[in-house]
């Protein structure tokens, strides 16, 4: 009898959960509070980032100036690149094909190691130009703005690194979800993982979406010359 | 209440949105507005970051208690940056964007 009461339940059902259904809202509601607690925790940073910003505007758009606007942009392309093949991946696990998930996974994974590897170029090249906030700094641009521009390049280097570490947190994950998928553990009626690892992907793809424009943009008209 | 499947297509045109936006917002940031400059492209990285959130993230479909707890989370945010802005902003000699 106990034997018959068994094989009615999912494998993956936790005994504290009533059924699939409940066990999945309970996952994605505890992703969500996750997900807010990441909010405030990079909201933070650009709290500081709209206070100096107001305080110190001039240096602000000198200091983007610096930044490279078409590897930002390409990284951005990237990075919503990255999300519609995350999206894919949690379209195929919900349709229960291993190959097309396995796939989409990978793509992405390959997709931020390349956002990763043009990150790594643009600070290479700070490092180069004594533009990184540390004790080789020297500023040999605009006079009277130093201070202004260190202060912004200290921001850019807090929020983008922030970010970058939790792109490398999101390959890591990948790389799990890859395993295991690719061990068969995921199906239409189980899937919770590959979602809720879309939906940190996304967040992520999120505070790229605010620090492109305000890191990369605010200097850009400089550029063009208007 | 069985799981939502988002079509391909959905995902593919927010995908195409997506794109235009970021070219959009690289193009008007050659211009200069003056004090406009951070409401477009925060304009524009909002209408992305919905974008995102109800259909790559599936928020649109989501039971209402994780709709009320995302919104509140973006809330707290806008709280937290309104109000420091709101003390900032009228301290006397404290820059005002676009007001010299």
């Amino acid at each position: 009898m106990a034997e018959s009461h068994a094989v009615v339940h999912h494998p993956a059902l936790k005994h504290h959960f009533e059924n699939m259904e409940q066990q999945k809202e309970a996952g994605t509601l505890g992703m969500w509070v996750f997900l807010l607690t990441e909010i405030m925790f990079f909201g933070g940073l650009f709290l500081a980032y709209v206070i100096f910003r107001t305080k110190y505007f001039d240096g602000f758009v000198v200091g983007s100036h610096e930044l490279d606007v078409t590897l930002g942009g390409i990284n951005t392309v990237v990075l919503i690149l990255s999300s519609l093949t995350m999206a894919l991946a949690v379209y195929y696990s919900q349709t229960g094909n291993r190959r097309l998930l396995i796939f989409f996974l990978f793509v992405t994974l390959v997709l931020g190691l390349v956002f990763l590897g043009i990150k790594a170029e643009e600070y290479s090249h700070k490092f180069e130009h004594h533009l990184f906030p540390g004790p080789g700094f020297q500023w040999s641009g605009e006079p009277g703005v130093g201070d202004q521009v260190r202060l912004f390049l200290w921001i850019y280097f807090a929020m983008t690194g922030l970010h970058a570490l939790h792109m490398i947190i999101g390959a890591v994950m990948l790389l799990f979800l890859i395993y295991f998928a690719w061990r068969g553990k995921y199906s239409p009626e189980y899937h919770a993982p590959v979602e809720l690892g879309g939906l940190y992907w996304h967040f992520v793809d999120i505070v790229w979406i605010f620090l492109f424009p305000l890191l990369y943009l605010t200097g850009y008209h400089l550029a063009a010359g208007h | 209440m069985s799981e939502h499947i988002v079509s391909r297509k959905v995902y593919f045109g927010i995908f195409g949105a997506l794109i235009a936006l970021t070219f959009t917002t690289v193009l008007v940031a050659r211009y200069d507005f003056g004090r406009l400059n951070a409401i477009v492209a925060m304009t524009i990285a909002v209408i992305k970051a919905t974008l995102v959130v109800l259909y790559f993230m599936h928020v649109r479909y989501s039971s209402r208690l994780t709709q009320v707890i995302v919104v509140s989370g973006f809330l707290w945010l806008f709280i937290m940056i309104a109000f420091t802005l709101s003390d900032y902003l009228t301290r006397p000699g404290w820059p005002v964007p676009g007001l010299k």
